[in-house]
C-alpha cells in the first residue's frame, strides 16, 4: 500500500508572539513543529505500513526551512519525504496550497491512501485536506477517528461527529483527514534521527510540477489576505431600566441608532 | 556545561530526555504509588533503538559503548530511577554474556536483548551473601549435559520480568569464590520461579525478587565461561556497570535541582522568591556543583573504560560511590528547598529522596565501594618508589 502524508509546519503555538505593528506571527526565534494533527496522520501511515507493507512518503509545502519538519518525519521511519518550496508559491491560500499539494502527490508516484491532519493549527481552515482531494478527483472522508478496515481497493471508516460517529465506507485511492483520538503518535528513533541528519530531500518548484505561476501562490488564489488585525475588545454594556415594555422601547431606539436593525 | 558529545551521542541523549519528558514524567508517580513495571516505556526506548545501545552491530546493537548507554539513563533518571533501573538493569543482565559469554551464547541472546524484546537480569545477591560474594550458597552440579540448580537469589532487580538471568552459583563449594561459576537460565524453565515482589522504600516501578531453583536443570551450554570464574565474570561486569549506577545518581540529581530551582523561583515568601534568599541561593548552588563535579567524574570514568582501558575498578567505584552520596544529600536538599510542600507526595522531591537511597546499596555497597578503592590505592602504591 503506498501511503501519502502531508504535514505542515507551523509554529509552536504556546512560543508564537504578535508583531503589533503588522499584526502579523512573528516567525523570526520562534520554535517550529510538525502540525499536531499531522503527527497522528503520520503515525497512522507507519501503522498502516507495519500492518499492510508498502511505503510512507510525506510531503510538505513551505518556505525552505520545512526542510527541518521532513527531517523529523525521517525520525520516525518514513521511506521517503518531499519539499515543495518556491517563491512562485508564496501567498497561496487554500485553494493554491490544495492544488499545489496536489501536483506534488501525484509526481511522487502511484499512491493509495492520502492522509492529513484534520486541520492545521496556525491557519486552522481544515480545507487543504479536502482540496487536494478535489484537485485529485478521489474521494475523501474528513475528521476520521478509526480506520475499521483497510484492504487494496476499500476503506471503512468512522468519521467523528459532535454526537457520535458516522461509519463510511469508500473506494481507493482516496483521502482521509484524522483526528487526534486515531491514535498516540510514536517516538522518534536512534537510526531514524541518524537517516534524518543525512537524507537528501528533493526540492520541487514551480517547474518541477507543471505549474503555471497563474494556478499557485498569491495569483493562484481565490482569496486575498486585505488586512489583518486583532479585534478590539472594548466591551461596552449598558443596563436598561424600568418597566418590561419600557425597556424593549429603549433597546428598539438604541439598535435603530446603530443602525443594526 | 559541554562536554563535546559527538553527534551520535548528542541525539541519543535528546531521544533519552524527550522520551523522559513525554513518557516517563507524567507516570512517574503513579508507576511509584502503583509499584508497577514499565512495561509500556520499555517498548517505547526498545522501539527508539535505546534498548541496543551498548551492544555490537553484529549482534543488533547500536555498537555504543559505556558512555554512550550512561547518557541515556542519565536522561531517563532525571524523569524517574525505578524507570531507570528496569532499562540499565538488563544491560547488567546482558554483559556477562557480551562480556564472557561464548560466540553461540552471543549470537542466541545479544540480539533480543538489544531489540529490546526480551529483558535480562543479574543475580549475584543471596539472604546470606551480599557483599561477602563468598556466602553464596545456590549450587549447580553438572549431571550428565545438565547443570542441576538449587537455591534461592535474594533482591533480583527485574525478576519476573526479564526473559534471561545470568545466576552466579557455586560449582564446587570447597574452593570458595573461585568455586563460583556464571550461568545463563532462561525464564520459563523447570524448576525456576519467582519468590514474591519485594515492598521498597524506593525505584518501585521496578520489580524486584527471589529467583528461586529447585532441581533446575540447564544444558551445560548455558554456563559462561568456565567453571570456577564466576567470581572474577562478576567482578568484571560490575566494573563496567557501576558508572550506570552513576548515571543514574547524576540524573537524579539534575532532576532534583530542576525541581528545586524552578520551585525557589515562584514560592514566595516575605514578599520575594525565596530564590533571592542567599540561605537558599547557597543550598542550590551546592546542589548544582556537586552535580556537575559528579557528572563530570562519571562522564571521565565512561570514556576511560571506553577507551579499552584495563584498569577500570578504582575508577569505576569512585564514580559510584561519589555520585551516589551526592545524590543522596542533592535529593534531600531539594526536599529542604521545598520544605513542607517538598515532603508531600504531590511534588516529586520526596519520591526523588526515597528514590536516591538505594544508589548507595545496590551494585556494591558504597562502604564495599571504598574497599575496592583503597585495595587499588595499596597495589598502586606498592608499585611506586618512596620519594
Amino acid at each position: 500500500m503506498n501511503i501519502v502524508v502531508c504535514i505542515k509546519q507551523v509554529p509552536e503555538t504556546t512560543s508564537v508572539k504578535i508583531n503589533k505593528d503588522t499584526n502579523t506571527l512573528v516567525r523570526e526565534g520562534t520554535k517550529s513543529i510538525i502540525n499536531p494533527f499531522d503527527m497522528y496522520a503520520l503515525e497512522e501511515g507507519l501503522r498502516i505500513r507495519e500492518k499492510s507493507g508498502g511505503r510512507v512518503v510525506v510531503i510538505s509545502m513551505g518556505p525552505p526551512q520545512a526542510e527541518e519538519a521532513l527531517r523529523e518525519a525521517v525520525s520516525y521511519g518514513v521511506d521517503d519525504v518531499f519539499l515543495l518550496s518556491d517563491r512562485a508559491f508564496a501567498g497561496s491560500d487554500t485553494l493554491a496550497t490544495s492544488r499545489t499539494l496536489a501536483c506534488g502527490i501525484e509526481k511522487t508516484g502511484d499512491f493509495d491512501l492520502i492522509l492529513c491532519g484534520k486541520q492545521a493549527i496556525d491557519g486552522d481552515t481544515a480545507q487543504v485536506g479536502p482540496g487536494i482531494a478535489e484537485n485529485l478527483d478521489i474521494p475523501f472522508v474528513a475528521f476520521v477517528r478509526k480506520i475499521r478496515e483497510l484492504d487494496n481497493h476499500t476503506l471503512k471508516v468512522e468519521r467523528m461527529m459532535d454526537d457520535g460517529y458516522d461509519v463510511l465506507e469508500v473506494s481507493l485511492p482516496g483521502l482521509i483527514t484524522v483526528v487526534k483520538e486515531i491514535n498516540e503518535p510514536r517516538m522518534p528513533s536512534l537510526k531514524g534521527k541518524m537517516r534524518a541528519k543525512s537524507i537528501n530531500i528533493p526540492i520541487w518548484g514551480v517547474a518541477d510540477l507543471d505549474m503555471s505561476d497563474s494556478e499557485t501562490g498569491l495569483k493562484g488564489s481565490a482569496t486575498q489576505v486585505i488586512k489583518i488585525f486583532t479585534p478590539i475588545r472594548d466591551g461596552k454594556r449598558e443596563i436598561l431600566e424600568g418597566s418590561i415594555e419600557e425597556q424593549i422601547d429603549l433597546l428598539i431606539n438604541k439598535l435603530n441608532d446603530l443602525k443594526v436593525v | 556545561m559541554d562536554y563535546f558529545l559527538t553527534e551520535t551521542q548528542q541525539m541519543i541523549k535528546d531521544l533519552a530526555r524527550q522520551i523522559a519528558d513525554e513518557r516517563v514524567m507524567p507516570v512517574r508517580a503513579e508507576l511509584d504509588e502503583r509499584e508497577e513495571f514499565p512495561r509500556d516505556i520499555i517498548k517505547v526506548l526498545a522501539d527508539s533503538d535505546l534498548m541496543g545501545l551498548c551492544y555490537p552491530e553484529q549482534y543488533g546493537g547500536l555498537g555504543g559503548g559505556t558512555f554512550e548507554n550512561c547518557l541515556a539513563v542519565e536522561e531517563i533518571s532525571r524523569a524517574c530511577i525505578g524507570v531507570s533501573v528496569c532499562y540499565a538493569g538488563s544491560g547488567l543482565g546482558a554483559y556477562p554474556i557480551l562480556l564472557f559469554g561464548s560466540e553461540e551464547q552471543k549470537m542466541k541472546y545479544i540480539p533480543d536483548m538489544a531489540s529490546g524484546k526480551k529483558l535480562a537480569a543479574f543475580g549475584l545477591t543471596e539472604a546470606n551473601a551480599g557483599s561477602d560474594a563468598s556466602g553464596i550458597q545456590t549450587t549447580a552440579v553438572l549431571d550428565g549435559d545438565e547443570y542441576v540448580i538449587n537455591g534461592t537469589k535474594q533482591w533480583i532487580t527485574g525478576g519476573g520480568e526479564a526473559e534471561i538471568y545470568t545466576v552466579i552459583v557455586m560449582t564446587d563449594k570447597s574452593r570458595g569464590t573461585r568455586g563460583a561459576s556464571a550461568i545463563i537460565v532462561e525464564k520459563g524453565t523447570e524448576g525456576f520461579s519467582f519468590g514474591t515482589k519485594e515492598k521498597k522504600m524506593g525505584i518501585r516501578a521496578s520489580a524486584t525478587t527471589e529467583l528461586v531453583f529447585s532441581n533446575c536443570r540447564v544444558p551445560k551450554e548455558n554456563l559462561i565461561g568456565r567453571e570456577g570464574r564466576g567470581f572474577v565474570i562478576a567482578m568484571r561486569v560490575l566494573d563496567r556497570t557501576r558508572p550506570g549506577i552513576g548515571a543514574q545518581a547524576i540524573g537524579l540529581c539534575q532532576g532534583a535541582l530542576d525541581t528545586a530551582v524552578n520551585y525557589a523561583r515562584e514560592r514566595k515568601q516575605f514578599g520575594k522568591p525565596i530564590i533571592s534568599f542567599q540561605a537558599v541561593q547557597h543550598i542550590l548552588a551546592d546542589m548544582a556543583t556537586q552535580t556537575e563535579a559528579s557528572r563530570a567524574l562519571v562522564y571521565s570514568a565512561c570514556r576511560f573504560i571506553d577507551s579499552g582501558a584495563k584498569n577500570i575498578s578504582k575508577i569505576s567505584a569512585m564514580a559510584k560511590v561519589f555520585s551516589s552520596d551526592v545524590a543522596m544529600k542533592v535529593t534531600v536538599d531539594a526536599v529542604q528547598v521545598l520544605g513542607g510542600y517538598g515532603y508531600m507526595r504531590d511534588y516529586p522531591v520526596e519520591k526523588m529522596m526515597r528514590d536516591a537511597k538505594i544508589l548507595q546499596i545496590y551494585e556494591g555497597t558504597n562502604q564495599i565501594q571504598r574497599n575496592v578503592i583503597g585495595q587499588e590505592l595499596i597495589k598502586e602504591y606498592a608499585g611506586k618508589k618512596k620519594k
